[in-house]
């Protein structure tokens, strides 16, 4: 109480301090190789297994190294913390690992710790946050020193690309002491950043690790990275104007499009993962409902501009999707898809051949983009679907969802950056508690695709599920996200595909 | 006296328990908190082991009585987002929203007292004019765009002042005027609306027959009567700056109390929520209780009453 009454009068004080000796913009950024940067969103806990935010994949990729590398450009597996590995038979996979390697804390990386971390996530009990992630494997076992092998617990021919993403590898002896709680307060990798600071949920130092191994991750340049969370997009911008921030990301169209006239930054677009779809109660979960007529569910799909959308809302290198997968992610195949072109006419023809001369009205739950989600209202009042528009929290409508009671809604998913078509359309046709199609011959072709360790009767059978669905029209997939970063002019950085800042590939100009 | 202070307190911890059950039911209602626990990637599956993990599956009745029997005994768990005790959680961030609720309570009281006198001893003379403009201005203008003007004048063109943080005393000097300047109006009418109604009042016109100097009438008879509303008004206020204000601490980046369970709600993370809920109604029953000893001091008639 004493200190908060100080600093408020040292504050009121400090305003005639301030106005004389103008403590002035430019901290010096590139003088002091500090790059700074905002996150938008609190991150809960700076240990990966126990966060599902952008912003912890983030400090993931910066803090610490898996077993395995996706150069994001070719989409090619390299070896990081492992030299090599093999498949043993259809569920075990066998890895050499790189010598040498020392965590930030000195702890030298051997067997032990692939085994103690894999032996951790893998236990349901200790509550990984993102299960899917890691409920693949049953357990890792050592070899020798510098061999290990992960059993899986049934064929999952997507190990290797979750190898290379969300399942890093943790100091044994360290993380056995400390737990996820202590992880998240004094993080230890083998990662190009060792964490400096800590203030949970606001700020995050990170310092260039100089005896990083040879990753193919490369040699961080930058030596200082220093982040701090503020929610509101319009002080990013202040600060970025006032020389506080060097770089900012998901920075919205419209402001991206004003700072990008000005010469002192730079703004880059690249697309994300994240697809954006109406999903349509196609199994009658929600009781009585139009979109059990596959005529309808085809009207809602030719009424939508997904065109327009993009051009007017979306912009950037967003596109048109017709999958209900990412077209890049592995067994998306887009030939595969039936698309439907925008036309207000065939929706009005096909709903009045089901039975709706004039129309019906319908729930449309949403939980983001409120704009985007008026926009596709706007379209479907066109064709004589009126909307009860429902905006809610993302946890209130996924227990909606669940429970079956979202006749229409639109969603988003971004995979987890998952370059597998596993991550998105066998999330929700499997007839899971999120499927609203449930279809047995989609759950046939996925159950193949999943399990097969042959990448072209994988393709083959994701190829004729995705047919079927989009024959079917159990969605209505419109357009993939894209994501702004600005940055300033002394800053060279090339963003990547996946919504991950690299900052192992960032550097001053 | 002390019977009235022990009624008032036994009616408090009555407030508060009332106040904790029906958030911690409306937080049942409003949604799945393993859902949101478990995450946007979550399978079904995940979601159930999450709800038997924390005991979700429990009725409501017996996870608020455990909640409340650990909450008497000062522990108010681990919050679910950020799996670090609620206790040092709110402790860090009150800090943040004390500091600014403090100085934006001074700062309005500071600005808005005198200038509600001086209104009222010039009814609709320049000075009148003025402080009613601020006011309407203030109660018209919404704080994140007075905030983000701030930010554009003091920190971007001028460079004086840091746009964002808490890092130092500096970085409180906008957010404060921002806070205060939202409070201010209403202090200030109701300053204004009293001095008026007090100065034509018979003592006052006594007090000047008397001789009795000026300062002394305005001070120690008008105000003195005039003040008692504000009082109780200010305590209002100042419970309302201390459960922070979500739009302030945002602008700011302050990440105070009032970010924390605007934040806390969308997550689900009850045990958070249900800590904050308790505190903020503990801050406007124990600033009630002080506004009302301060008036009885101020008034001697509401000390017999």
């Amino acid at each position: 109480m004493k200190t908060s009454w100080q600093k408020c009068g040292q504050g009121l004080a400090g305003v005639l301090l301030a106005a004389t000796a103008a403590t002035g913009a430019a901290w010096a950024d590139k003088a002091n190789d500090t790059l700074r940067v905002a996150f938008t969103k609190e991150l809960e806990n700076v240990d990966s297994y126990f966060n599902s935010s952008r912003e912890g994949v983030v400090l993931q990729r910066a803090v610490w190294d898996g077993l395995i590398y996706r150069d994001p450009a070719t989409n090619e597996y390299k070896g990081n913390l492992a030299t090599s590995w093999e498949w043993i038979d259809d569920t075990t996979l066998e890895f050499k690992l790189r010598e040498g390697v020392t965590f930030h804390n000195g702890e030298a990386f051997n067997a032990d710790d692939v085994v103690y971390t894999v032996n951790f996530v893998a236990k349901a009990e200790n509550g990984v946050k993102t299960q899917r992630n890691v409920n693949w494997m049953e357990s890792a076992e050592k070899v020798d020193d510098y061999t290990v092998r992960i059993h899986l617990k049934e064929k999952f021919p997507a190990a290797i690309e979750f190898l290379s993403g969300p399942v890093s590898m943790y100091p044994d002896e360290y993380y056995a002491e400390v737990g996820p709680s202590g992880m998240g307060l004094e993080p230890v990798g083998t990662g190009p950043y060792k964490v400096v600071s800590v203030v949970p949920g606001q700020r995050f130092v990170l310092e260039r690790n100089d005896s990083y191994h040879d990753s193919p991750k490369g040699q961080p340049s930058i030596a200082n990275v220093d982040i701090r969370t503020i929610p509101d997009v319009n002080t990013q911008m202040a600060e970025l104007f006032s020389g506080t921030l060097d770089l900012i990301w998901q920075v919205p169209a419209d402001q991206a499009g004003k700072l990008a006239e000005m010469d002192r930054f730079t703004v880059k677009n690249e697309s994300t993962m994240r697809v954006g779809y109406l999903t349509m109660d196609a199994a009658g979960r929600s009781g009585d409902t139009p979109f059990t007529d596959l005529r309808v569910r085809r009207a809602v799909n030719h009424a939508i501009n997904r065109e327009e959308l993009v051009e007017a809302l979306l912009k950037g290198a967003s596109r048109v999707v017709s999958t209900p997968c990412f077209p890049s992610q592995f067994g998306c195949v887009e030939e595969a898809a039936t698309t439907y072109e925008y036309d207000p006419k065939k929706a009005r023809a096909l709903l009045a051949e089901a039975g709706y001369p004039d129309g019906f009205t319908t729930e449309l739950h949403a939980y983001r983009n409120r704009d985007y989600a008026e926009a596709i209202m706007s379209y479907l009042n066109a064709v004589g679907i009126k909307t009860d528009f429902k905006f809610l929290q993302y946890s209130a409508l996924r227990d909606l969802n669940m429970k079956g009671e979202v006749p229409l809604a639109f969603l988003t998913w971004g995979s987890y950056s998952i370059n597998d078509a596993s991550a998105m359309v066998s999330q929700f046709f499997k007839h899971g508690s999120l499927d609203d199609a449930r279809d047995d011959q989609v759950l046939a072709d996925l159950s193949v695709a999943d399990s097969s360790t042959d990448p072209d009767t994988r393709v083959a059978h994701y190829a004729k599920a995705i047919e079927r669905i989009t024959d079917q029209a159990y969605w209505a997939p419109m357009f993939s996200y894209n994501t702004n970063y600005v940055f300033t002019n002394e800053v060279d950085y090339a963003p990547t595909p996946d919504e991950v800042l690299r900052f192992t590939t960032m550097s001053w100009q | 006296m002390l019977t009235f202070v022990l009624k008032r307190l036994g009616l408090a911890v009555l407030v508060a328990l009332t106040v904790s059950f029906i958030s911690f039911s409306l937080l049942f209602l409003a949604g799945d908190p393993a859902a949101a626990l478990a995450g946007e990637t979550a399978s079904g599956e995940d979601i159930e082991a999450v709800r038997e993990l924390y005991g979700f599956d429990r009725p409501m009745i017996v996870q608020y009585a455990d909640w409340l029997v650990s909450a008497l005994q000062f522990d108010f768990g681990e919050s679910y987002y950020f799996r670090l005790p609620v206790a040092s959680l709110i402790v860090d961030r009150l800090s943040v929203t004390m500091t600014l609720g403090l100085c934006g309570i001074t700062f309005a009281l500071l600005t808005a007292v005198p200038l509600g006198v001086a209104a009222a001893i010039r009814p609709n003379s320049v000075i009148d004019r003025v402080a009613l403009f601020l006011s309407v201005a203030g109660q018209a203008m919404p704080s994140f765009w007075f905030g983000l003007i701030l930010i554009v004048v003091f920190a971007i063109r001028l460079g004086w002042l840091p746009a964002s943080g808490a890092s130092s005393p500096a970085h409180f000097i906008m957010p404060t005027i921002v806070l205060a300047y939202y409070a201010m109006p209403a202090i200030m009418r109701l300053t204004r609306a009293g001095m008026l109604d007090v100065l034509s009042s018979d003592y006052v016109r006594t007090a000047r027959a008397k001789g009795a100097p000026e300062g002394r009438v305005l001070f120690r008879h008008a105000l003195r009567n005039a003040i008692i509303p504000v009082v109780s008004l200010a305590a209002v206020q100042m419970g309302f700056m201390l459960g922070g204000s979500i739009v302030v601490e945002s602008i700011f980046a302050l990440h105070g109390a009032g970010y924390l369970a605007w934040e806390s709600i969308a997550r689900n993370d009850l045990p958070t929520v249900q800590a904050l809920i308790l505190v903020f109604s503990m801050f406007y029953i124990v600033f009630t209780f002080l506004a009302d000893v301060l008036n009885a001091w101020l008034d001697p008639r509401m000390r017999s009453s």
